[in-house]
């Protein structure tokens, strides 16, 4: 052994105690393999770039100088009185049959559509989380009484309510958001209590009652934190589903109302002119494809980076792949699928 | 004691003559019964039997001394631990806690007697939050009955840390980055929070290897010293037991068959389920294994659903006869045995008798 050598011993020796130990929690290791999965990572820009774009909505239409709702019935409209086409008189993604810039009708569409998923998931984890929790761990009456308001809710035809509320109440946006929380909760609550209903058998949770936890501190403390994996999953799930349910109902004229945008509505409006303004249809059709495909590929990026065997799957993609490049046999052997983890006791 | 004093009560109380060792008594368990109903299927489950897994046990738990509980798996030894700590309600029955009722209370006014028994379980896989670091699982107890906060708590963690032989730097770490060694300890430190009085250990080594569960015997024992803990230890191995315990109880089917000091109960068993128990025993000397009889008892253990009638024990016993189908027997004191020694048996094994092998077909068995 070199004197550099030695020298190097002593000093990580030395260094080591300074540095506070620290155990690796869930969300770290969750954060970690996440941001290995490319699909995710891109899902996450696009995300990320979506908001920005809603954010600075007014930014954007007052740099162009078209408000969302201002109708340009000169520089707007062809000659024939049809919509221009994406790039004329400074109109990037054309008009509407009214002459409205589509490039501000879409951004300000998407802090809608953003608004809704967002507020509608808080409400719906929030609520599903704490009814799935009582239920499951109280049981007897209590979770016969919610668990079959759980199953009922399921069981409810979406649209005919929301229908029907719009009709009642008028529509709005307080009445699709709502609705669509109403019809979120339940799917969250019913994962929740199962797995409630399951967690509660554990030996640690009797500890925490021999110690003289509290009902309530134990679920929220002791239970909470073991089902926050598959609620992240749902929560982000949820958020693309929510966006898609707006849509619908505004489209059908029961969500938003004009002259607001909103990418259901405007969708509503392209009906009738995509044959001649392809744009019209082509613009908010892609902004909601693309916003809710990011959330859905993200949800699943979530969903594979909480499972510890993912890290398993990377591994042997990886030697899989190396494998084929050495020119070796591409066959699979079963000990790349059992890989060792480098990643510490937690995938023991 | 708040019920009428009834014949059989007076008898069963394990050390009724030891007037001097009363101020001792810690817990006193009396005639504790816990029965399970069995539901049966279809829309309205109706109870359509009891499982008597606790039925009519007394023990006494004194100060600073270890209690050792005996029995195969199923006899009730766990269910008696969990209604004990009032995990589990007990269907009759008294629990004193230094001479206090603490049976069956509310939560809210179980909430002091909490802070004097804690438990260590079994598994230190499962007792163990996984989602939670180690140090926030220690401080449990000082949260729960706010006795500690912030840094002051962190503190008294990380004593507590140091003194079951845990690296204190690790306060940060999640149960799933310890041994199974260390989980445990995690779980003694946890129970020794708030300084209880008692703790009740459901048999705290059994999921340890055996050079494992010495350090922890020798931590636990090195603990009872320091701090004047009593132990009621829950084990089903007899030589583990032994070294820990000053008294030992041997439950068969929810019933105490022999209680009494560690030393006559070995040495000289009085009930043949205690004989058979400990004739059963790996022995770690090799000539002593080689000389010794084995008992060997046939069938399995009844189910406590159905339990047979007289004594419970008497379709495996060797020595059965009529009486013992018919009639139940009392914990009492054998002729020749000291008075703190009790045994469940009309004909209790005498010194240096042989028992013949269980031959005799199952008889009575409930299954």
């Amino acid at each position: 052994m070199s004197l550099s050598e030695l020298e190097f011993q002593a000093q990580t020796l030395g260094a080591a105690p300074a540095q506070a130990i620290e155990g690796r929690s869930q969300w770290r290791l969750t954060w970690a393999r996440l941001r290995r999965d490319k699909m995710a990572v891109a899902s996450m820009i696009v995300i990320i770039v979506i908001a920005i774009l809603a954010l600075l909505a007014p930014v954007f239409a007052s740099l162009l100088h078209h408000g969302p709702n201002q109708v340009f019935p000169n520089s707007g409209l062809s000659s024939t009185g049809g919509p221009v086409s994406p790039g004329t008189n400074g109109f990037y993604f054309g008009t509407d049959e009214l002459g409205r810039d589509l490039l501000v009708r879409v951004l300000y569409g998407a802090r809608i559509s953003l608004f809704v998923g967002i507020t509608t998931t808080a409400i719906a984890t929030v609520a599903g989380v704490a009814v799935g929790l009582i239920s499951g761990f109280f049981g007897g009456l209590v979770d016969a009484v919610l668990a079959r308001f759980i199953d009922t809710v399921l069981a409810f035809p979406f649209l005919v309510l929301a229908l029907s509320l719009a009709v009642v109440f008028g529509p709005s946006l307080t009445i699709v958001i709502a609705v669509i929380s109403f019809f979120s909760w339940a799917a969250i609550s019913r994962i929740v209590r199962g797995q409630a209903l399951s967690l509660k058998e554990n030996q640690y949770i009797e500890a925490a009652r021999s110690l003289g936890a509290s009902p309530w501190r134990i679920m929220f403390i002791d239970i909470l934190p073991n089902i926050m994996a598959p609620v992240l999953v749902l929560a982000t799930l949820s958020i693309p589903a929510a966006i898609v349910f707006e849509a619908t109902l505004s489209f059908l004229g029961l969500g938003v109302q004009p002259p607001t945008a909103s990418w259901g509505n405007i969708l509503a409006g392209a009906q009738s002119y995509y044959q001649i303004a392809w744009w019209y249809l082509v613009f908010p059709a892609g902004a909601l494809l693309i916003t809710t495909l990011a959330f859905n590929l993200l949800g699943d990026g979530v969903r594979d980076a909480l499972d510890p065997r993912t890290e398993r799957i990377f591994a042997a993609r990886k030697k899989r792949r190396r494998r084929i490049w050495a020119g070796g046999p591409a066959a699979v052997g079963i000990e790349s699928l059992v890989a060792p983890s480098t990643d510490g006791p937690e995938e023991a | 004691m708040t019920g009428p004093i009834t014949p059989e009560t007076a008898q069963v109380d394990p050390w009724p003559t030891d007037a001097d060792l009363t101020d001792d008594v810690l817990v006193r368990v009396e005639n504790l019964v816990k029965h399970f109903p069995v539901k049966g299927s279809g829309l309205v489950s109706r109870t359509i039997g009891q499982v008597q897994a606790v039925d009519g046990v007394s023990l006494t738990v004194r100060r600073g001394q270890t209690l050792g509980l005996v029995g195969e798996t199923g006899c009730g030894k766990s269910t008696l631990a969990r209604c004990i700590a009032g995990l589990l309600p007990a269907t009759s029955g008294k629990v004193y806690f230094e001479g206090k009722d603490i049976t069956n209370l509310p939560r809210r006014k179980m909430q002091p007697f909490r802070r004097d028994i804690q438990m260590i379980f079994q598994d230190p896989y499962g007792a163990l939050n996984p989602r939670r670091r180690v140090g926030s699982i220690i401080g449990d107890p000082f949260a729960i009955h706010k006795t500690a906060t912030g840094a002051a708590r962190k503190k008294a963690v990380q004593e507590l840390m140091e003194r079951v032989g845990l690296n204190p730097e690790h306060y940060n770490r999640f149960p799933a980055e310890f041994s199974g060694g260390q989980r445990q300890r995690i779980g003694v430190a946890r129970a020794l929070a708030l300084r209880p009085k008692l703790i009740i250990c459901d048999e705290p080594v059994s999921a340890l290897d055996v050079s494992i569960q010495a350090q922890v015997l020798n931590l636990l024992a090195d603990l009872q010293k320091d701090f004047g803990l009593a132990y009621l230890f829950i084990a089903h191995d007899l030589e583990v037991v032994r070294h820990v315990s000053e008294s030992v109880v041997v439950m068969y089917l929810g019933k105490v068959a022999e209680v009494g000091p560690k030393n006559p109960v070995y040495d000289t068993p009085r009930h043949p389920y205690t004989a058979a128990l400990l004739s059963a025993a790996p022995a770690a000397d090799p000539e002593a294994a080689a000389s010794r009889q084995r008992i060997i008892l046939s069938g399995d253990v009844p189910s406590p659903i159905n339990p047979p009638s007289g004594c419970r024990f008497h379709p495996r016993c060797p020595k059965a006869q009529e009486r013992c189908a018919t009639e139940v027997p009392e914990l009492e004191v054998k002729a020749g045995d000291m008075p703190t020694h009790l045994t469940t048996c009309h004909f209790p094994v005498q010194a240096g008798e042989i028992l013949a092998r269980s031959g005799r077909a199952p008889r009575g068995e409930a299954r």
